[in-house]
């Protein structure tokens, strides 16, 4: 097979740049990162009219090559190394039709690197109702290019930028701008210095910095024959580059490209108005929060519910066809129970990037940000830390790399920090777990106190990340200027497709990412609570078979057989969710002294099983931990939970799951099994409105999940940002969870 | 000289140039440039941040930096 065309699409944001990239490779695309840092890095195929096959390269979206974050520099480094493996055959450069003149700067940067460069243009569909006229001939002549002329939303022209993408090698590399004309003398002696290279690569290795253009850097400032500018003097250069290339482009427009403008205007003006209305402006944000989050706790939950039945179905299935053994104990108990324990926050995950995704293509994030800045920044906020702070909703790892776009480093650093605190999916199945034990019933103004705590926590999470935004902002003595600008792009019907595609990518990412932790921790958690060193841990059978004898059996055994044979007596069926029973029952006859008789063997079972857990690896490592969560109400097996989940929060119910289920016999749902912890003394459930308070204060506060620590250490270049968050928010959880249970003990 | 923020809703003005060299080259990337017209679009609730129109793009920016853009004011929204 022949060499496939390597191709790279550049654009500026929000010019369908993605869409042409998901209408070209279909669904034969791969998305990773780029290696070292968290900038994703999507790749997909396509087959060319006459056979040929095109690899093609999605870079992130830039105004220009003159960066100002991590996304941008990517297309620098990739179009300044020809010897990157991905370094492009032709660039296609996507614009829009209706801002094509500044999507054109972007263009002619391309083409001064000398690279074969394709232009399209989309968003054709939109002319006629915009008043806007094209000589496309006209214009490849001025541009010294060719041009596809596109729409994405209508599906044309895709198949002629596939037919000169095989063609490439007929387009020209020439430069449209000359860079010499910026600075003749300075070029000049730049020029013959270095007479076999690009000048305007040289300029950006000079302007840029990115990592690839260390080396070269050092290289030209080393050349004696050239005297290096100060940076003020480089950045009126670089002004005095930007109006030249306006100055071609503007040149290459005047006879080509016509605006009717009493075509235009309407729909944005109009929108506007009301979207950033003072009063119904915030009142339509509000709702829309409140839709999104309506979705994330009602909507979702019937999704939930069923995944949840199906992954107890499948743990149940696999114990009844795999031969009895240690490996399907592994795979029911330890893999199964974690992995599902994931799987039920997809609704949740999902939706909330289904709204995020579709508020960002109709172009209403930008007017958040606009509305939100002012009220954002005296807790040294930006308006556009409003994104971050509603994806942390979802996730906290998205978030931190959704702050990119703030452009003061101060601003941006204070919302890295505190965005951990807004609640996190991962916290949800811990809060509703919770709420469901030791909220009680009844309500307050139509809303259940269920909800209602719910609301509290989501709220307390948004509270603190604020206020500790503001004392950061005054602690921090960080210089740095504020240029804040934010694009207000032209509303848009929400392309079906691109949000499909952002929704099961960011779910994809995300489960399988977390996924692999909770698969893991399950497992050792697993090997920890199945096997013990000790004798009483081997012995255990045995000792506690004597200790019944002795004793009887314990306080929790003959609760739990007196609430059965209560009911039992009431004519409630005998064990209608366990099957087993029922039919070991029948054999046996269906009276009141068999019923005891099954209950008690099941009681001693379940003693042996838990003296046995005690014992085990995970036994001796709770108990050492103990005296430290004691103080908030906590037992040892709870102090595990806890401990496992600064791996990552969801890591909660899977553990005690995995706990539980090592420890009885009985297939009780999770919920049931916490319900009927008792406390040490025995007379308490150990889940009551105290501890469970405690503990759901803990998880709001604490910085428990590790993959958002390394985020932050990618994004902020520093261990020091992730360790101080990891310390402050875990010892003010820490002491909060404790005020809480002492006082409400 | 008036600057960006003197502008009244809808009123337009032409770039003349800039107090601070140090702007940002995105912002003349976006077409701010000399020569070329702003049209204040909308002033925010909290008067921060304002949204311009330059050279086509819509752009918002603060204050701070709109008082940066020196201007002539060329049009009355009054006399439209």
């Amino acid at each position: 097979m022949s060499k496939s065309i390597k191709v790279a699409l550049i654009g500026n944001p929000n010019t369908g740049k993605t869409s042409v990239f998901n209408q070209l490779t279909g669904l034969k695309q791969k998305v990773g990162n780029y290696p070292g840092i968290t900038v994703e890095k999507k790749q997909g195929t396509c087959k060319l009219p006459g056979g040929a096959k095109a690899n093609i390269l999605d870079l992130p979206g830039t105004y220009s090559l003159n960066t100002t974050s991590l996304d941008e520099s990517v297309v620098v480094e990739l179009l300044l190394n020809k010897n990157d493996k991905d370094f492009p055959d032709v660039a296609v450069v996507v614009t829009d039709v209706e801002n094509l003149k500044r999507n054109l700067l972007l263009f002619t940067q391309i083409k001064d690197l000398r690279v074969p460069t394709i232009l399209v243009i989309n968003m054709a569909d939109l002319m006629s109702r915009k008043g806007i006229s094209l000589d496309i001939q006209e214009l490849e002549q001025k541009l010294d290019t060719k041009i596809a002329l596109v729409s994405t939303r209508k599906g044309h022209g895709i198949q002629h930028i596939k037919e000169l993408i095989a063609n490439y090698e007929s387009i020209s590399a020439m430069p449209n701008v000359d860079t010499e004309r910026i600075a003749p003398e300075y070029f000049g002696q730049l020029k013959k210095a270095f007479p076999k290279e690009n000048l305007y690569k040289l300029w950006l290795v000079i302007t840029q910095d990115v990592n690839f253009t260390k080396v070269e850097k050092k290289r030209i400032e080393d050349a004696t024959s050239f005297s290096t500018k100060s940076k003020t003097e480089l950045k009126k250069l670089q002004h005095r580059e930007t109006v030249l290339r306006y100055q071609f482009i503007n040149q290459a427009l005047k006879d080509t490209y016509k605006v009717d403008f009493s075509a235009a205007k309407g729909l944005r003006a109009s929108l506007d108005r009301i979207l950033t209305h003072k009063v119904f402006g915030y009142v339509i944000f509000f709702v829309i929060l409140l839709l999104i989050f309506q979705a994330i706790f009602d909507w979702s939950t019937y999704p939930s519910d069923f995944i949840d039945a199906q992954f107890a179905n499948a743990s149940e299935w696999i114990k009844s066809v795999l031969p009895a053994g240690v490996f399907t104990d592994l795979l029911a108990e330890g893999v199964l129970a974690g992995i599902g324990g994931i799987v039920v926050f997809i609704p949740q995950i999902a939706f909330l990037f289904l709204f995020i995704s579709l508020l960002e293509e109709t172009g209403y994030m930008s007017r958040v940000v606009f509305l939100m800045d002012r009220l954002m920044r005296p807790f040294g906020l930006s308006g556009k830390s409003v994104v971050p702070l509603i994806s942390g909703t979802a996730c906290a790892i998205p978030a931190v790399m959704a702050t990119r776009t703030i452009e003061s480093w101060k601003e941006r650093l204070i919302t890295i920090l505190v965005t951990p605190f807004t609640t996190c999916s991962a916290r949800l199945p811990v809060y509703l777990i919770l709420i469901a034990l030791v909220i009680p019933q009844g309500g307050f103004l139509g809303m259940s106190y269920k909800a209602l705590t719910l609301m509290l926590l989501y709220l307390l999470g948004f509270g603190m990340a604020i206020f500790s935004a503001s004392i950061l902002n005054k602690i921090l003595k960080i210089r740095s200027r504020s240029l804040f600008m934010v694009e207000m792009p032209t509303y848009r019907l929400p392309l079906f497709k691109n949000v499909a595609y952002t929704v099961i990518e960011k779910t994809k990412s995300f489960v399988f990412g977390a996924g692999k932790i909770i698969l893991a921790i399950s497992i050792v958690l697993w090997f920890l609570g199945s096997n013990g060193s000790s004798d009483d841990f081997k012995n255990a059978e045995d000792i506690v078979n004597k200790r019944i004898q002795e004793n009887g059996l314990s306080a929790y055994s003959n609760n739990y057989i007196q609430k059965h044979i209560k009911s039992y007596m009431e004519g409630v069926k005998f064990d209608e969710d366990n099957q087993p029973d029922a039919v070991e029952l029948t054999a046996l006859g269906d009276t009141l002294q068999n019923v005891t008789r099954l209950l008690k063997e099941r009681a001693r079972v379940q003693e042996i099983a838990s003296y046995k857990l005690e014992h085990s690896y995970i036994g001796q490592a709770g108990k050492a931990i103990e005296p430290l969560v004691k103080p908030l109400g906590y037992d040892w097996k709870i102090g595990i939970a806890v401990l496992t989940s600064f791996a990552a929060r969801e890591v909660f119910v899977g553990t005690l799951a995995t706990i539980y289920s090592v420890g009885s016999d009985e297939e009780e749902t999770i919920k049931n099994r916490m319900a009927a912890e008792l406390d040490d003394t025995g007379q308490k459930p150990l889940f009551n409105l105290a501890s469970g308070i405690s503990l759901m204060l803990f998880y709001a506060f604490a910085m428990q999940c590790m993959s958002t620590l390394a985020v932050v250490k990618r994004e902020t270049n520093s261990w020091k940002w992730p360790l101080l968050q990891l310390f402050f928010m875990s010892t003010f959880a820490y002491l909060v969870a404790l005020a809480a249970y002492q006082i409400l003990r | 000289m008036a600057t960006v923020l003197d502008l009244k809703q809808g009123q337009k003005g032409v770039i003349k140039e800039f107090a601070d060299f140090m702007l940002p080259i995105k912002l003349l990337e976006l077409g701010c440039l000399p020569g070329n017209t702003v049209e204040l679009v909308q002033i925010a609730p909290l008067k921060d941040p304002i949204y311009i129109n330059v050279n086509g793009s819509h752009i918002a920016i603060r204050r701070s930096l709109a008082k940066q853009i020196e201007l002539e004011i060329t049009e009355d929204p009054l006399s439209l």
